[in-house]
């Protein structure tokens, strides 16, 4: 699916924040001078391709309990990284699971990000996933401060 | 930070099951035994407050053509401000990390080409006179969730 002209209007008015009013599709529709039922019918074509995955609250995760979180860097060899990333994404604690490249200076290819409520509960975490994959090369870089945490602002860069 | 029972199930609830309908807050209302209004109210508090970063549109960046990278960078202890003004200045770096390594800076960047994402890297490298950023494309994607289960402590 490519999006249209509109189509893509529609993503920039929902990435920037759905209004607290009864009937918010409604109102943004009114922005692009269309009616409600053909923007609400744009929107589920936009999800239904997959383009969006929700309409939903991003929170402040160390507002709601979640003060630690770390990123786990991992080496594994290129043959077990399938199997490895299913079993560490069903995890409900890991909540980014990607592979990257590797360089020379920076051995690690596969990332987990996981949070949890002390740095204590994220090295268990650690702890847990390694023995669940059979993989030992592996370190916890925590965060130590947030610099910035922003939604990606779509079409507008 | 206070939330009580009900701001807790809100929250669980617009994380992931918002409706998209003509009226979207009465349905959150209806599953929570509560008015439109004091849904409305909720949502409004928990905004101020800052428990709520943005309610919207979640996209995959891929299908919108967007291409997606991890860096890091040495940034001494005495630059972090100033390093971490001219990175978080880009609108695709949309997060930035201190962390505890000698790479101490990491950050993401979105955008719709490897060339983009190469023009930000050496305009940060001009603008820093930092040389060494490790760029980390993703390779392959197997999972990105951001529901918290807000669970009542008791």
């Amino acid at each position: 699916m490519t999006l249209s002209e509109l189509d893509q209007r529609i993503v920039m008015e929902l990435q920037s924040g759905l209004p607290l009013v009864s009937r918010p599709f409604e109102a943004l529709a009114r922005r692009l001078g269309i009616t409600e039922e053909e923007f609400l019918a744009r929107v589920h074509a936009i999800q239904q391709a997959g383009i969006m995955r929700r309409i939903g609250a991003a929170l402040r995760h160390h507002r709601v309990g979640f003060t630690a979180n770390a990123m786990i860097v991992w080496q594994i060899p290129e043959e077990k990284i399938v199997e490895v990333g299913e079993q560490m994404s069903q995890l409900p604690e890991v909540t980014h699971c990607y592979q990257r490249v590797s360089l020379p200076q920076w051995p690690y290819n596969f990332y987990t990000m996981v949070h949890g409520h002390s740095r204590e509960e994220c090295r268990r975490i650690a702890e847990q996933l390694a023995q669940m994959a059979g993989v030992n090369d592996y370190r916890l870089l925590y965060s130590v401060a947030e610099l910035k945490k922003s939604s990606m602002k779509y079409f507008m860069d | 930070m206070q939330l009580d029972h009900l701001d807790r199930r809100l929250l669980n609830l617009v994380q992931s099951d918002f409706p998209i309908c003509p009226q979207p807050y009465q349905v959150l209302a209806e599953q929570l035994g509560i008015t439109e209004q004091e849904v409305l109210q909720r949502l409004e508090r928990l905004m101020q407050q800052d428990v709520i970063r943005r309610l919207g549109g979640v996209f995959d960046s891929r299908k919108l053509g967007y291409k997606g990278t991890l860096c890091a960078v040495k940034v001494p202890q005495d630059r972090i401000d100033e390093v971490a003004a001219v990175i978080n200045s880009y609108l695709g770096i949309t997060h930035n990390y201190l962390r505890d390594h000698e790479y101490n800076m990491w950050f993401t960047i979105l955008a719709q080409s490897p060339a983009k994402v190469e023009q930000i890297l050496k305009e940060i490298k001009e603008k820093t006179g930092i040389e060494d950023i490790i760029n980390l494309p993703s390779q392959r994607f197997f999972k990105v969730l951001v529901n918290f289960d807000v669970r009542d402590e008791d």
